[in-house]
């Protein structure tokens, strides 16, 4: 997906990840054969609606898994280390919060309500570095807090006496406190207000310029995942459908799925109507056997009974029969809507 | 070229009497110490004033803990305001006891925020449905479930068989908003009040129901109060913006003149700290106000974001609360900038 990206610059790669549940009602293929690369100091963002597996591969790139998987496959190289492979010990003390960390859902409701903020955030690194003495863990939380915004005086509160933008930034310092290459961020504004929503973003820019950290952020808001995206991943009913550089995705995005969802973002200002996408997405314990948006697309024909593979145009890829290479080597890249099933 | 319009807004449309007025309303919170002491007020709405018309619609706008779900409270009748008064076709809604309220609230209804958590699990959607009528007095079975049916197909829940024996978590979320709506609507109010009502729901589902809103809006001529937090929804959807910062409306005009010509410095903020989506954004910081907004227990004296404004005048902005002044035809702000007439605000280009 990167343009620059030679196999030494990656900060990870993962190659035909499968992450499937077992549910009282059959196996829910939440994470169905998914391939993406996230080079050095760079962020993907992963769009995708509730239900379509998005927070699912974050589980599974972190391996933070429920008693109840089904199969759970595939390849994820960190660093060039393949860490699939790796038992779960090793995984623990090497790979999670130590290469990767993760800042949750609703994170600032994750905090523990009894501790203080500051042992919550030591607490991560003087588990993963035992070498380190209580009171140096807790001088470089007082440094992260710095970096993300968190005054001083807040350091030995609890959680309940901060505000929802500053436990959310104490997530993100306990994220960063074991300085590793990769953060892996689960919808971190999605319950903050615009302001606070703009500062987070701010404080998440400037980690990345100033340390080269490498992020995977997960969300189901277009708008804003464009403050802090490089790369554009969609997701769809537990497949990527799309990959691309942010600019041309936010341009011109390929695949009908996620031309529909840019028409659905409103605008603050500006004219053009907004769409919404008629029908629902399809459901992941039986998931139709070809294109898995065609029951909903304004483009469907008859190739679509078949799953499509991923198609590379240019430096982009998308799963869609419309952009498959013709007898010419042309790609086809403007498709005029078969019937107009959108209103 | 300033107009002071201290008290009394003049209606929304001439010559109609407005079909909600709000009039000084204050909704103060007592704090009690040891139980029994007085210990102070929290002040969530503080002089707060409006006229809605029949068939408007009107967006509130405002970041969580600037009082906005209090006023909503007071116009539903929920909360008893501290001082000032709400009447709904020009009477007191408090006035009438509860017999009054009962009858008020039969006139409006209410949208939440979260469709799963306001409908009941264990209760089918004919008996979510039902229960207002039952309520509301309408003692015919077959009448009931007339009205239920035509509710539905007004929401879109077509046809109404597949949904009446169904239970809430058997629906998606955007038809268990529906349901929610339709359940606003059963008792055919004149007034609607909708609370965040598409901010759990996903991008595209979120656009199904602003339109859904929107056309049930102009079927019924029905006035709305849409309270979010969201400035880029709401061009979508309402005719005029208030701004709510700190218990106080600071700005209000109508949404086109809002959106371009906002005037008030904290309205400023919350525009530019919108992103649309472009690839840019990624390169560049956004300008955020420092701090947070004011504890309603002790209000900054003066002008309550002066501590936050970049555009403060010293030895005004921190000494007297400033009046709303009409910088504008029909755009009222609460900001000192504007005691001389209008002006371009710091921090925005008109041309933007």
């Amino acid at each position: 997906m990167s343009n620059n990206g030679s196999s030494n610059s990656l900060v990870l790669k993962v190659e035909d990840l499968v992450l499937y549940f077992r549910t009282t009602k059959g196996v829910v293929q939440a994470v169905d054969h998914v391939d993406f690369e996230l080079a050095k100091n760079r962020a993907v963002v992963i769009i995708g609606e509730s239900g379509c597996g998005k927070s699912s591969l974050a589980k599974g790139i972190l391996r933070l898994l429920p008693r109840n998987v089904h199969t759970y496959t595939g390849r994820v190289y960190l660093e060039g280390q393949e860490i699939m492979g790796l038992d779960e010990e090793t995984f623990r003390m090497k790979i999670r919060w130590v290469k990767m960390s993760l800042v949750p859902q609703a994170a600032m409701n994750a905090l523990n309500p009894v501790l203080r903020v500051s042992d919550q955030v030591a607490e991560a690194l003087l588990i993963h570095y035992p070498n380190v003495s209580k009171r140096e863990a807790i001088e470089r939380v007082r440094e992260m807090f710095r970096y993300v915004g968190v005054p001083d005086s807040f350091l030995h509160r609890y959680p309940f006496e901060l505000s929802g933008g500053m436990r959310q930034r104490v997530a993100i310092a306990m994220a960063m406190i074991t300085r590793p290459p990769l953060i892996i961020l689960d919808e971190p504004t999605s319950a903050l207000d615009v302001l606070t929503q703009a500062n987070i973003m701010n404080v998440l820019k400037q980690i990345k310029w100033e340390t080269g950290t490498s992020y995977i952020l997960i969300t189901h808001d277009v708008a804003t995942s464009s403050e802090l995206a490089d790369d554009v991943a969609v997701m769809y009913a537990g497949q990527v459908v799309e990959m691309s550089d942010a600019a041309s995705f936010f341009k011109e995005p390929l695949h009908p799925y996620a031309k529909m969802l840019m028409a659905a973002v409103p605008k603050l200002r500006g004219d053009d109507d907004l769409e919404f996408i008629p029908g629902q997405p399809p459901s992941l314990l039986n998931p139709p056997k070809g294109c898995r948006f065609a029951d909903r697309c304004p483009y469907r024909m008859a190739q679509c009974e078949i799953n499509p593979p991923m198609f590379r145009v240019g430096d982009r890829k998308v799963r869609c029969w419309l952009y498959e290479k013709d007898a010419d080597g042309i790609y086809g890249t403007h498709p005029e809507p078969l019937e107009q099933a959108h209103v | 070229m300033s107009v002071q319009t201290q008290s009394a807004p003049a209606p929304a449309r001439e010559g109609e009497q407005p079909l909600l007025s709000v009039r000084n309303l204050r909704v103060w919170y007592e704090l009690k110490k040891w139980g029994f002491g007085h210990a102070g007020y929290v002040r969530a709405v503080d002089n707060v004033s409006f006229d809605l018309a029949q068939g408007e619609a009107i967006a509130i706008v405002g970041e969580s803990g600037c009082g906005k779900s209090s006023l909503m409270k007071a116009i539903l009748g929920l909360v008893r305001p501290y001082s000032g008064e709400i009447l709904f076709e020009g009477k007191d809604i408090f006035a009438g006891g509860r017999a009054g309220l009962r009858w008020y609230r039969s006139q409006v209804g209410y949208v939440q925020q979260d469709p799963f958590g306001a409908l009941p699990p264990f209760m089918s959607i004919r008996r979510i449905l039902e229960e207002p009528l039952i309520l509301g007095g309408v003692k015919n079975r077959k009448e009931r479930l007339k009205r239920i049916r035509e509710v539905l197909e007004e929401v879109k829940l077509s046809p109404p068989e597949d949904f009446l024996n169904k239970f809430p978590h058997m629906l998606s979320g955007g038809q268990q908003q529906r349901v929610v709506i339709a359940r606003a609507m059963i008792r055919r109010p004149k007034l609607l009040v909708a609370d965040e009502p598409v901010s759990m729901l996903d991008a595209s589902v979120r656009v199904e129901i602003l339109k859904l809103l929107r056309q049930i809006q102009a079927d019924y001529n029905l006035a709305v109060i849409y309270i979010t937090h969201d400035l880029s929804t709401v061009r979508y959807f309402s005719e005029r913006i208030f701004v709510m910062y700190a218990g106080k409306l600071i700005e209000k005009a109508a949404t086109d003149e809002l959106l371009w010509h906002p005037r008030h410095p904290y309205t400023i903020a919350l525009l530019n700290a919108i992103s649309d989506p472009d690839a840019s954004n990624a390169h560049k910081l956004r300008e955020v106000p420092p701090g947070e907004p004011p504890s309603l227990v002790n209000p900054p004296p003066g002008c309550r974001f002066h501590p936050r404004c970049k555009a403060m005048i010293q030895g005004r902005c921190e000494v007297d609360e400033p009046p709303e002044f009409e910088p504008r035809p029909g755009h009222q702000v609460a900001c000192w900038l504007y005691e001389a007439g209008d002006r371009i605000p710091p921090g925005w280009s008109e041309e933007a």
